[in-house]
């Protein structure tokens, strides 16, 4: 399936991606309107640490524990290779976020479930909008082979 | 105290728009961006801006723009604000003038003052889309003699040549006054047109000898980074006599660009000054010169062509004749506007010649002597467009040299303070934070893009003339007209005004 990968040697701390993460997922078309004046809530992540970036979301895992640790089965893996989770299942017991080895799961900003990257393909951007973004190619949207997740 | 100068350009961020994301703040090198805690928004300092245009591109929001500021001193045609501005920088400071890029006052140019001709009805125009359009070239002497071998045999004469695909190289550009990512953009995008890119006279990194077959080395008088290896790994090499930007001065690369790599590329020490000294200090003439242009052959068991390369100066003809009889294969010329990491803003803005009229006199003057075929022409400083190229091959050169149309393509904004190393397109740098901002993977394909799109335009014009090769098309006058040019000017450029017939 195609991934989003990161080429940390690229990633410059810009923060852009997160910015373009929480403008897909406000279900506006306008990113001043979506994000003027209120706290953002990306799905992205950049670690900055002195002169090292990189960008964290989910890696999408063959087999995802936080599929397998869900307690209400709100969390799943598509035919897509996606895994989505599902807003109306999810009892914000939180144990996902917990389990996630990238700290990719977070809590939705209403307090009662948990988010994470879909990809985009549940907003309106239909391809990871932080990738389209990205300045420098420090994330990449593609398919890979041979690669253990 | 310094007296206080007022920025020439503002930061006018839409106040509605930004959503103080701070991706300005992070991108600014110069450090002109600040959030401020207190009241949630973003503050400007426009004294630091050097109006590159990098928050400008990356906010989110398009909330940013950099104004020409309308602050002025009382109007005086004489005492512009620059003027009188530099004269408080200068009685600040004590310092010469630095600037970079190339000369950008308001002289003519001559390029924009020529019109190039298209067939109608008595000559058909070709089109490059059904039928060949050759612009594939070589450099090098065209002057093969007829041999034979003792079994009668021809053999073969001619001097080594250089293969284009494109009638378009990269001018030299040093490895120290640009970064090692511009250079690896540059290489690859060089080796995939099949053209050339020039180390500049920096030397050649270790990690770019792969490139060799594409890279053209450069001996100037600093001879950085110069031994056996560095000649043998390249396709040609040039002796730098001159650089447009700055003609009848040397370089001076600030020792705090001088870091292990660039230290260890040009062979001097790291943190030390490299000076480039205004002549080569074995050059003094013409036998000189060929000695040097001969040592290189030599060395190098003449399979390699030998580029001179000047700045276009006031007696350029004479001196290109000069070079054409020193053995040297190609001469490379560089006009005013031609760029620079750094040179004195006066011998920037007032030193030399336009490139449109020293190729006209060069290639006249060559022709004249009978000797046009000992050489080829390479002109750059300040090439343009596909036009300005399709116009230098009409006035007699083989092809061009482009350097600031390259680095654009890398996203220069050409905000003209490479000296102060800190380009926040990360071209101009060697701040490993800042070089990281141009990905080599992106840049060599917008620099192939950018070659291959004017490739078009060139075949486009040519097939509207009627001409189905670059050959053909070489110091064909005819098919250029002069508009808005004097008596003086179209005879140095050898071309009749527009409407006179053939
Ligand atoms: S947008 Fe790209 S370069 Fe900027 S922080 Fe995100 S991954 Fe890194
Ligand atoms: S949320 Fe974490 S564990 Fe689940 S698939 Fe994504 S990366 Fe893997
Ligand atoms: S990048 Fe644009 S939106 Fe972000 S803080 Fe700067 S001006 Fe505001
Ligand atoms: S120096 Fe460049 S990045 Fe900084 S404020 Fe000016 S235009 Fe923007």
């Amino acid at each position: 399936m195609k991934r989003i990968y990161v080429n940390e040697k690229w990633c410059l701390g810009c923060h852009l991606c997160e910015y373009e993460c929480a403008f897909a997922n406000s279900g506006l078309t306008d990113i001043v309107k979506a994000l003027k004046g209120k706290p953002i809530h990306p799905r992205i992540t950049v670690e900055d640490c002195g002169e090292i970036h990189f960008a964290v979301n989910c890696r999408h895992c063959t087999d995802a524990v936080c599929v397998r640790s869900c307690i209400s089965g709100a969390l799943s893996k598509g035919e897509d290779g996606v895994v989505r989770i599902d807003k109306e299942k999810c009892v914000g017991c939180l144990t996902c976020v917990l389990v996630c080895p990238y700290g990719a799961v977070m809590p939705a900003p209403d307090g009662h479930a948990a988010m994470k990257c879909q990809l985009c393909t549940d907003n309106l951007m239909g391809e990871p909008n932080c990738v389209r973004h990205c300045p420098n190619n420090a994330i990449v949207f593609e398919e890979r082979t041979g690669e253990g997740v | 105290m310094n007296m206080f100068i007022y920025p020439e350009y503002e930061v006018v961020r839409d106040e509605n728009k930004c959503i103080a994301c701070r991706v300005c703040e992070r991108q600014c090198a110069n450090e002109v961006h600040r959030f401020d805690p207190d009241t949630g928004r973003m503050i400007a300092d426009s004294e630091k801006c050097v109006n590159c245009h990098r928050c400008v591109c990356l906010c989110p929001t398009h909330a940013l723009k950099i104004v020409k500021s309308d602050d002025t001193y009382k109007r005086n045609a004489n005492w512009d604000n620059q003027t009188i501005n530099e004269v408080y920088k200068q009685a600040n400071s004590g310092g010469v003038l630095l600037s970079s890029m190339g000369n950008p006052k308001p002289y003519p140019v001559f390029w924009d003052k020529m019109l190039i001709n298209a067939s109608q009805v008595t000559n058909p125009p070709i089109d490059p889309l059904r039928e060949p359009m050759e612009t594939q070239l070589y450099l090098g002497k065209r002057t093969a003699k007829i041999e034979r071998d003792e079994k009668g045999k021809l053999k073969n004469t001619l001097a080594p040549q250089l293969k284009l695909n494109v009638p378009i190289l990269f001018s030299a550009m040093s490895y120290g006054s640009i970064s090692y990512n511009a250079h690896e953009s540059l290489a690859r995008a060089a080796e995939e047109l099949g053209t050339y890119y020039n180390t500049g006279e920096g030397g050649l990194h270790k990690d770019f000898y792969k490139y060799g077959k594409n890279t053209i080395v450069q001996v100037a008088s600093g001879r950085f980074g110069v031994f056996e290896g560095y000649l043998e790994s390249a396709a040609a090499i040039e002796i730098k006599m001159g650089q447009g930007a700055k003609p009848g001065i040397g370089g001076h690369l600030p020792g705090a660009k001088i870091s292990a790599d660039v230290s260890e590329t040009r062979m001097i020490p790291q943190g030390v000054d490299a000076i480039s000294p205004a002549p080569h200090h074995d050059i003094y003439s013409i036998e000189d010169l060929r000695q040097l242009v001969y040592s290189l052959k030599e060395a190098t068991a003449y399979k390699k062509p030998v580029i001179v390369k000047i700045a276009a100066v006031h007696n350029i003809a004479a001196i290109a004749s000069g070079i054409a009889r020193s053995g040297a294969d190609v001469i490379a010329i560089d006009g005013y506007r031609g760029g620079t990491g750094a040179a004195p803003t006066r011998i920037r803005d007032n030193v030399g010649i336009p490139i449109e009229l020293a190729l006209a006199e060069v290639d006249q003057r060559l022709r004249d002597e009978g000797i046009r075929d000992d050489v080829s022409i390479l002109v750059g400083g300040s090439i343009r467009s596909s036009a300005d190229v399709v116009k230098a091959i009409a006035l007699g050169a083989d092809a061009c040299y482009i350097g600031t149309a390259a680095l654009l393509a890398l996203g220069c904004h050409l905000c003209r303070t490479c000296h102060a190393g800190k380009c926040n397109w990360g071209i101009a740098t060697q701040r490993p934070d800042l070089v990281k901002r141009l990905n080599p993977d992106l840049g060599y394909k917008r620099l192939v893009n950018l070659v291959t799109a004017w490739n078009h335009e060139i075949q486009e014009m040519m097939g509207g003339m009627g001409i189905n090769s670059i050959e053909a098309l070489r110091g064909n006058r005819l098919m250029l007209r002069g508009l808005g040019l004097n008596e003086a000017e179209l005879k140095i450029l050898g071309i009749k005004y527009a409407g006179e017939s053939m």
